[in-house]
């Protein structure tokens, strides 16, 4: 016999094997799930989940996919949260010194609490990319949170009422759009293809012989 | 450590570790075509005929798809004998998107730029899909020393000689372009101080043009798409599921049956074009595969379009990714991208020996491992099954410590999870069911043969063929997604929409009783079923319910 554990979703008890995640344990228990269950590999944040082992003081956050289930869980999931997410066009703004204040300004409020960081299932410093944020250093925000999945339980501790996941998506645009260093090659590239460089060498290939192309392909040179 | 891995892996490691050092830059032997279509033909689940089916009715009537597609195909309607009023519209657009992933969002951003209105329907959140999972990148000849014509000829290859010509003439010429969009929108691609693109080798690709956002290559497009879809405004209907097409008198697609995922309630959507961007089949578990795949991975589009009429193409092949996780179970079938071996890291059998060259095209690499683990006895024993080593050390070997920390920081997250440190331990993994191939058939302005019905992303077939090679279906999405969202808008500014019918599912249905097909189960599937073993709810699922 397997060995079993007693967790409590929502409060309720049921009996799973140790050896499932929460949200395989779940499954077993008999939930078919509609919300809170999205990419099952830890990318989308759908998951998000808050328990708490009977007996202890400390709250835990964690993705269901990701961790496994223990004896006396209490869990909570967390499958949608009311973020505040503000409408701007990218082509509009620029990444100036002042375009957070105009957007999330309750990020100069965070009182340094660190209850976000204690939160993020990524292990990323929350905390300290706000702080990136609040000095528009939006280069090293980007860096600092890429790993986010936007599972907002950051947000759900946050004091401040910052949801950090559209602070750092925001950053993150700026960088890409406008910070990181422009890619010429890809400009030349699409200029050629608009100049119609491609146009005669691809038909003439796609126009060959199926043995030739055959043939093409298996001596073709590869890259080292 | 040793908690977690077995005393038969840890020796086996121990035979890895020794000769670790003198597989360090030896270029392996790649197989020649013979020897590729030999393993193919043995050990490739596309060839095993037990695993498929030949179709009764609908437009492919007596071609092969995978067992449990043809049990959907040839499903029972969720709206037969249920009265719908199509009277009573609760949505009227100009375009209909049906599915949030990458070719959902890029076909709604497109269509918004053409001044269409424009309506995302999802059943679960938008970004919740097969795009926010890829991790390895997305293909573009945008290097000197490459070119669109060497990128076709790569992908035709690796598609056996499939590819529909004229959608991969597309899918290479607008490359380029789609990787400057995605730029100019905000993503992040890794790249050199210079601004040049930081790009590896994927399998099959003889120039290095995998462009990749660390290995959140998918997730990082996927989001910013999803940023932008919000910020224009464009709707979102989500948690709401489509369950059939509708047709107008003509015979045009009109709109669509809408459910309410938690509530049911149904509602019509009317719409002067459809865009189908369903994504993958992952969650059907072909076979018997663990998958890579997003939970809502279930070929809903292929039923819906089929059931209207649309015909299928290349349904019968399957992409299952050589490397998924094999070990521990919490993570089974989940994706190891394909990176890993772009940046160095070699297949290992049990014996610490490089049985292949780790970048053949995806095919050939997972037939080879079935057959190492099947045929020569040469897997590492796990509880769940044979497995193969993945030699992850070797990147730090190779490239300097801290590389994997910087290039796979979400793979390393992940093993770390469950106590294994991919950067000094090597990984198992096993072939997992991971894309498929083939779809709807649509032409190079991504329309089906029905009117007014066009299909983006992992559910239209043909551009690769028999086989995609990695970091063309992100390519594939971006692509694909932004043209049929373009000309979707376009036509819909000339459509004249007739009386609106669902006779083509009474049809259906009437078809298949008259062929005797009894359907086995309700489709579109919507969500897979799972229970983990638990006895007490052996009976709760008749169909399709996969044991992992």
């Amino acid at each position: 016999m397997e060995d079993m554990v007693k967790i409590y979703i929502a409060g309720k008890m049921y009996e799973v094997p140790a050896s499932l995640t929460i949200m395989n344990a779940m499954e077993y228990a008999g939930y078919q799930h509609k919300r809170g269950c999205g990419c099952r590999a830890g990318f989308c944040g759908a998951c998000a989940t808050i328990y708490r082992i009977k007996g202890e003081t400390e709250l835990k956050f964690c993705l269901a996919c990701q961790t496994k289930v223990q004896e006396n869980m209490y869990i909570a999931s967390l499958p949608f949260f009311p973020g505040q997410k503000k409408g701007y066009e990218i082509e509009a703004i620029k990444p100036t010194e002042t375009i957070m204040m105009e957007l999330y300004p309750e990020i100069y409020s965070c009182i340094g609490c660190n209850a976000c960081t204690k939160a993020c299932p990524q292990g990323l410093n929350v905390m300290q990319y706000i702080a990136y944020a609040q000095r528009a250093e939006y280069e090293k925000c980007a860096e600092a949170s890429f790993d986010c999945i936007a599972c907002n339980m950051c947000a759900s501790r946050c004091p401040a009422q910052i949801t950090h996941s559209m602070v750092s998506l925001l950053a993150r645009r700026l960088n890409g759009k406008y910070i990181q260093p422009h890619s010429d090659h890809v400009d030349n590239r699409v200029q050629e293809i608009i100049n119609g460089e491609y146009n005669q060498l691809i038909e003439t290939l796609a126009n060959k012989p199926l043995e030739e192309i055959k043939e093409l392909y298996n001596h073709r040179d590869i890259e080292k | 450590m040793a908690n977690v891995l077995t005393q038969e892996m840890l020796d086996s490691i121990k035979k890895v570790e020794a000769s670790r050092a003198s597989r360090i830059g030896v270029e392996l032997r790649r197989m020649s075509a013979e020897e590729k279509q030999k393993v193919l033909s043995d050990f490739h689940p596309d060839y095993k005929s037990e695993g498929f089916s030949v179709l009764t009715v609908g437009p492919n009537k007596g071609e092969k798809v995978p067992c449990e597609l043809a049990d959907l195909l040839q499903g029972k309607s969720r709206i037969l004998g249920v009265d719908i009023d199509l009277d009573n519209i609760a949505y009227d657009v100009d375009v209909l998107i049906i599915g949030g992933g990458g070719a959902g969002a890029s076909a709604a951003i497109e269509s918004d730029n053409n001044g269409a209105k424009t309506m995302i329907v999802t059943k679960l959140r938008i970004g919740d899909a097969n795009t926010m999972m890829a991790e390895g990148g997305i293909q573009a000849a945008d290097k000197p020393n490459d070119s669109p014509v060497t990128h076709y000829l790569d992908a035709l290859g690796g598609g056996h000689y499939y590819n529909k010509p004229e959608l991969l003439k597309r899918l290479v010429m607008e490359a380029p372009e789609a990787i400057q969009w995605l730029n100019n929108l905000g993503v992040m691609f890794d790249k050199e101080e210079d601004g040049t693109m930081y790009t590896t080798h994927g399998g099959g690709t003889s120039r290095k043009r995998m462009h990749a956002c660390a290995d959140y290559s998918g997730a990082e497009i996927m989001r910013v798409l999803r940023d932008e879809v919000i910020n224009r405004g464009i709707p979102v209907v989500d948690f709401t599921s489509v369950i059939e097409l509708v047709l107008d008198e003509d015979g045009q697609c009109a709109g669509a049956v809408l459910q309410n995922m938690e509530t049911g309630e149904q509602m019509i959507a009317r719409a002067k074009t459809v865009i189908i961007a369903t994504g993958g089949a992952g969650r059907l578990h072909y076979q018997g595969f663990p998958t890579s795949n997003h939970y809502g991975a279930t070929a809903d589009g292929l039923v819906l379009g089929y059931r209207a009429g649309a015909k299928l193409l290349y349904a019968d092949t399957i992409q299952y990714h050589p490397t998924g996780v094999a070990y521990p179970a919490q993570m089974l079938g989940a994706l190891v991208t394909e990176k890993v071996r772009s940046m160095g890291a070699q297949l290992i059998n049990v014996d610490g020996e490089a049985f292949m060259n780790p970048l053949e095209t995806r095919d050939v690499t997972a037939a080879s491992i079935i057959r190492e683990c099947k045929q020569n006895g040469k897997g590492v024993p796990t509880p769940l099954g044979a497995a193969i080593w993945l030699d992850t050390p070797m990147i730090e070997m190779i490239h300097g410590a801290g590389t994997i920390e910087k290039k796979l920081p979400g793979m390393l997250r992940m093993y770390e999870k469950f106590g294994i440190d991919m950067r000094t331990t090597p990984i198992l993994i096993y072939p997992t069911l991971h894309y498929q191939n083939g779809g709807l058939d649509v032409t190079d302005e991504s329309v089906t043969n029905i009117p007014n019905l066009y299909v983006a992303g992992e559910a239209a077939g043909g551009v690769h063929g028999r086989n995609r090679l990695m970091g063309n279906s992100l390519l594939d999405v971006i692509v694909f997604g932004r043209n049929a969202g373009k000309y979707a808008s376009a036509h819909s500014k000339g459509v004249k929409l007739g009386k609106l019918t669902l006779s083509h599912v009474d049809k259906f249905a009437k078809e298949m009783a008259d062929a005797g097909v009894e359907p086995k189960v309700e489709s579109p599937l919507l969500l897979p079923s799972y229970t983990h073993g638990n006895p007490k709810l052996a009976d709760k699922y008749t169909w399709g319910h996969t044991e992992l």
